[in-house]
């Protein structure tokens, strides 16, 4: 069985935690991390902060992009794609392809990419 | 080389600078990816020139000298900088080889490179609060604090936003290219977005003064000359074509003492001639064309006032025919409102009351003081003074623009 780790944080709070601790938690999400891979039971990476994020929606068979991470709290995850394309714009044809972004929202935040984290293929 | 000859180059160098130096910019962000890493190669190159052009004399090519030069200093800080981080060098080492084989760009690339500049900035991903300082800075060359003087911002947050916009474009790995043929009409609308409000900035009658407005619109005039020089498609000469039309009015639709003065009370000799001219040649290129849109109709619209030469010829019948195409292809209760006035003035103030009576029931613009001032004026011409003073009224509640609250001030007080 595979399961989805939906990790929130408030990122002003996280920011305001210092970089010593940002490490430290970093260095604790690698060794689970590599931990896992040793069982095979790793699957995905971290996010990049909101900051990055795009909204992607259909509407009228028109896509409409936006700036910025999704934020109605009255829908719910619903699903996510896991994807590996070239660019931005890429990743916009694909969320634009899946039917929730016609009665929903598909918010793409990219994969950080962390030195020292288990190769996912 | 004479004190003279030197301060020649010097000038010599100052006029590259203003003629190339975003052209170089935008292909070397191409070449090294990356915004940041561009602009200082872009100012190492010409302080390389400032050093070696007065000396050696100005190259064959200069914009081709700077890019060359531009590159070679960013992979060589690269490389020092590789010293301390391995990663890097490997960097460095990619781009010497991915570069050296398209540093020799002919005018074609250069060309594209701006358009790829243009779209990147105007990118749906990035905020409209972002996508126009973008451009500025980074298409026109504007500094931080010239455009936060233009928007009347403080120029720490037109600093701040372009960061954010740079580091999206970089985390987020917004391309660097000119859209797919697929995406282009989207995407171009985007663009065509930003430059008009860039327009409407300068041109509104908001607040600000004025010579710095005329500067803000005459650099959305200048943007929308270079797109339509590198993409020439029928709304990006439609849209230009409608801000000569708009900006060919600046003149007249001010008094002397900073009153806004209606399109039918101008004094038509003080409209620019030449921005007409030049607006009515690109309006009838675009509508040769089947593929017509929402400016190059705007702009059509504009072109029926320029050919008037006073406001009671106006071919009203013309201007209601061109709103009901505009309804048609971009239907908002701002086309239905400019509608209504225009029927009001082929038909009579009763026929566009009757159509802004209609918007108003369906609940649109109640928060809108044109369309307060509008209805206003409807019921003046129909004589029905009490209704009349009361949208005055709400009009001025609602404007925030000093020159529109003392022309509604008078309206209201020549109805007393």
């Amino acid at each position: 069985m595979k399961y989805m780790l939906l990790v929130f944080h408030n990122e002003r709070n996280f920011s305001e935690l210092g970089e010593a601790t940002h490490a430290t938690m970093l260095d604790e999400s690698i060794r689970l991390a590599h931990e896992l891979a040793s069982k095979g039971q790793y699957l995905a990476a971290p996010l990049q902060p909101t900051s990055t994020a795009t909204c992607v929606r259909v509407r009228d068979h028109k896509q409409v992009v936006t700036d910025g991470p999704y934020a109605e709290t009255h829908e719910q995850l619903a699903g996510y794609f896991l994807i590996d394309v070239k660019n931005l714009d890429e990743a916009i044809t694909v969320a634009a392809r899946v039917p929730g972004a016609r009665i929903g929202t598909v918010e793409i935040r990219p994969v950080r990419d962390v030195p020292g984290l288990p190769t996912v293929r | 080389m004479s004190e003279d000859a030197m301060v020649t180059a010097r000038e010599a160098i100052v006029e590259v600078y203003g003629a190339e130096s975003r052209r170089v910019l935008a292909t070397l962000i191409r070449l090294l990816g990356d915004f940041d890493l561009a602009e200082e190669a872009l100012h190492e190159a010409f302080a390389a020139a400032i050093e070696q052009w007065p000396r050696d004399g100005m190259p064959a090519n200069p914009r081709a000298w700077l890019v060359s030069t531009g590159r070679f200093k960013a992979i060589d800080a690269m490389r020092r900088r590789a010293r301390y981080d391995a990663t890097l060098g490997e960097y460095a080492r990619e781009y010497d080889s991915l570069v050296t084989e398209s540093a020799q760009a002919d005018d074609q690339d250069i060309d594209d490179d701006r358009l790829r500049l243009i779209f990147t900035c105007c990118h749906p991903a990035l905020s409209p609060e972002a996508q126009i300082p973008l451009t500025l800075r980074e298409v026109c060359g504007l500094t931080t604090e010239e455009i936060a003087h233009a928007f009347l911002t403080k120029p720490a947050t037109i600093a701040q936003r372009i960061v954010r916009a740079k580091a999206k474009i970089r985390d987020a790995r917004i391309p660097y290219e000119v859209p797919a043929p697929s995406q282009l009409s989207e995407r171009l609308d985007a663009v065509l977005r930003v430059i008009y409000l860039v327009f409407n900035e300068g041109y509104s009658a908001s607040s600000g003064e004025a010579v710095t407005r005329a500067e803000v619109s005459g650099e959305a005039i200048r943007l929308g000359r270079l797109l339509v020089e590198l993409l020439p498609e029928v709304e990006t000469r439609g849209l230009l074509a409608l801000m000569l039309l708009q900006e060919s009015r600046r003149a007249a639709r001010t008094s002397a003492d900073g009153d806004l003065v209606l399109l039918e009370d101008q004094d038509r000799s003080l409209w620019h001639q030449d921005l007409i001219t030049e607006g009515l040649a690109l309006v009838t290129q675009a509508l040769s064309t089947q593929r017509i849109g929402p400016y190059s109709i705007q702009a059509a619209i504009a072109a029926v006032h320029a050919a008037a030469a006073e406001a009671a010829k106006t071919d009203w019948a013309q201007i209601v025919g061109l709103y009901d195409v505009l309804t048609r292809i971009e239907p908002s209760p701002i086309v239905e409102l400019n509608r209504a006035v225009a029927v009001a003035m082929r038909d009579g103030p009763l026929a566009g009351l009757v159509l802004i009576e209609g918007l108003f029931n369906r609940g649109e613009l109640t928060g809108y003081h044109l369309a307060h001032a509008a209805r206003a004026d409807m019921c003046r011409r129909l004589g029905r003074h009490a209704e009349a003073r009361t949208f005055y009224k709400s009009a001025l509640a609602l404007t925030k623009q000093e020159p529109e609250r003392r022309f509604l001030e008078q309206r209201l007080s020549s109805l007393e």
